[in-house]
């Protein structure tokens, strides 16, 4: 029993934490949390057997353990090595580390069209925070970047293979969370890729949550196609009372417009746990539900200080006490309706009602009516 | 005697002027010598419409929307200048682009509608430099006076340069005639 109890005690950079045997690396650097965390592209928690495959969460482990104090001869992926007694691991503090993950950072992008203005993804990619954090400024590579024949992956995702970092996520979410898988990764080496081998769309209803796990824009939500910038979106978190999921969410929205729905992150950009369940949504809470009145709001959700999601968020619209018509005893002339000069964020054109991204045709067909009934 | 801020105080002299110093003949004339000495000193004000003054280097005017040599819009509507903008002046909102609007838009997604407000704008240049895309420039001329407000809402169509392909004489004029050094 007392065997069973018995804590590891382990070093990362310097700081002393205990924790339960049986903890990988990258799992105790989080319960300290700051810069001692290595980042991580393809683990993710709440995913069995997630992990291993990106190389960025790679840390130096200069003393084995109590027992056996020889450093181990090769930087090991944090996420699928666990903790041993008297463990002494180097994250930011080596050298070595930073230059392996320089070295990681570059060879996902190596392929990556970095095509960030036009992505949905900015702003809270995982990638973009990563080259930012541990890549150089500029690339060195100097050929063709791969390109794919396009998949449509039916009405609800879009996938743009380019941007996939192989990490494999999507693919054990379908296996876990959903009932049937029915997309994968074809092919082999540099051509494999994310895809259903005989051409259908994904129709299961959990699995929209691929959109969410993707670390990068390769799966992104297609109700939310190019219909805005997710940092110009207001976070909140809302529930509703779902048959099939836990219907706890996090709603962006613009005005009264819900312009996208996703599941509640935590600070590592993992689902969040209710009552020791994962917080998927299923394909109704996230598709489906574009209006105010199907969720009940429990307020703005936290970002945190470093994101640009939260910039220019304002938690409430106070417009101060108009006194200029009280005091001249009428409306004043020169007041402006910004609406009446300004077409963005036109009333009459919702955006959260339109099924894809909004064309040409949403926008001229307005200005058209609007020109004859003028 | 309070405390003593600085040396340079002067006690005021406060004995009555003699006869001399009542008549102010000659305080009046250090006065006009004063004044006089303006006529012979090189003028500080210009005479506008018919003369008028060059701008700096960096002067830092109206926005522009850029075109690429075949004339496609090059903004992509990513956001990064209404976000880097301290006064919250621009906004936009993005559209697809069309298998058929190829020619217009450079990529898979465009500003399907831009604006600036110019009340708000302060020509800081941020949005300029936050752009990835080339698309948007500050030009080296000041936003015109307008007497309505509704006038300094810039919408796509006065912000955009004149298609260098199907409007070439517009475009030539637009490049003005400010003499472009090559960058050494």
């Amino acid at each position: 029993m007392s065997e069973e109890n018995k804590l590891f005690k382990v070093t990362i950079d310097n700081i002393t934490i205990e924790v339960p045997p049986g903890t990988s690396i990258l799992h105790a650097a989080r319960m300290i949390g700051g810069h001692v965390t290595p980042p991580a592209m393809c683990f993710y928690t709440p995913l069995k057997e997630s992990g291993g495959k990106c190389r960025t969460c790679l840390v130096e482990v200069s003393k084995g353990s109590e027992r056996d104090p020889r450093p181990m001869p090769k930087l090991v992926a944090s996420c699928r090595t666990t903790v041993m007694d008297g463990m002494e691991v180097k994250n930011v503090t080596s050298q070595r580390v930073l230059d392996a993950r320089k070295g990681v950072v570059e060879f996902l992008l190596i392929n990556h069209p970095i095509d960030c203005p036009i992505c949905d993804q900015a702003g809270e990619c995982d990638l973009q925070d990563l080259s930012y954090g541990h890549g150089n400024e500029a690339s060195r590579y100097e050929f063709k970047k791969r390109i794919f024949v396009k998949h449509d992956l039916g009405k609800y995702i879009q996938l743009h293979m380019t941007r996939c970092i192989m990490c494999y996520r999507c693919v054990f979410t379908a296996d876990q969370v959903t009932n049937k898988r029915q997309h994968g990764v074809l092919f082999r080496g540099e051509v494999s890729e994310i895809a259903t081998y005989i051409e259908k769309s994904l129709e299961n209803d959990f699995i929209g949550n691929i959109i969410d796990v993707c670390p990068v824009g390769a799966l992104t939500d297609k109700t939310f196609r190019f219909k805005n910038r997710v940092w110009f979106t207001k976070p909140e978190d809302a529930h509703r009372d779902c048959p099939t999921c836990c219907g706890k969410v996090t709603l962006w929205r613009r005005g009264n417009q819900v312009l996208r729905v996703t599941t509640r992150k935590d600070q590592w950009g993992e689902v969040q746990s209710f009552y020791g369940e994962t917080g998927w949504i299923c394909n109704e809470c996230r598709f489906e539900k574009k209006d105010v009145n199907d969720w009940v709001i429990e307020g703005l959700s936290t970002i945190p200080r470093y994101s640009v999601k939260g910039a220019n968020k304002y938690k409430a619209l106070e417009v101060p006490h108009e006194t200029v018509g009280e005091v001249i005893g009428r409306k004043p002339k020169l007041m402006m309706d910004i609406h009446t000069v300004s077409d963005v964020n036109n009333p009459s054109i919702d955006l959260s009602k339109i099924q894809g991204p909004a064309t040409s045709d949403v926008f001229n067909k307005k200005q058209i009516e609007d020109k004859k009934e003028n | 005697m309070g405390v003593q801020l600085t040396k340079r105080a002067k006690p005021v002299d406060r004995r009555p002027m003699t006869w001399l110093e009542s008549l102010y003949l000659w305080n009046i004339m250090k006065g006009m010598a004063v004044t006089i000495k303006h006529f012979f000193s090189r003028k500080v004000t210009i005479q506008y419409p018919e003369e008028k003054r060059s701008y700096s280097d960096v002067f830092r005017g109206l926005h522009i929307l850029n075109r690429d040599e075949e004339g496609r819009e090059r903004c992509t509507a990513c956001g990064l200048c209404a976000v880097a903008c301290p006064a919250e002046a621009i906004s936009m909102e993005a559209a697809e682009r069309k298998p058929d609007e190829e020619h217009l838009y450079r990529e898979e997604k465009y500003a399907a509608r831009y604006e600036i407000n110019m009340l708000r704008c302060i020509f800081c240049g941020l949005c300029e430099e936050a752009c990835p895309k080339d698309a948007i420039y500050l030009s080296k001329t000041h936003a015109p006076a307008n007497y309505h407000r509704k006038g300094f809402i810039y919408k796509k169509e006065d912000l955009l340069i004149p298609n260098p392909l199907t409007e070439p004489e517009e475009y030539k004029k637009a490049l003005g005639t400010i003499k472009r050094e090559p960058k050494s």
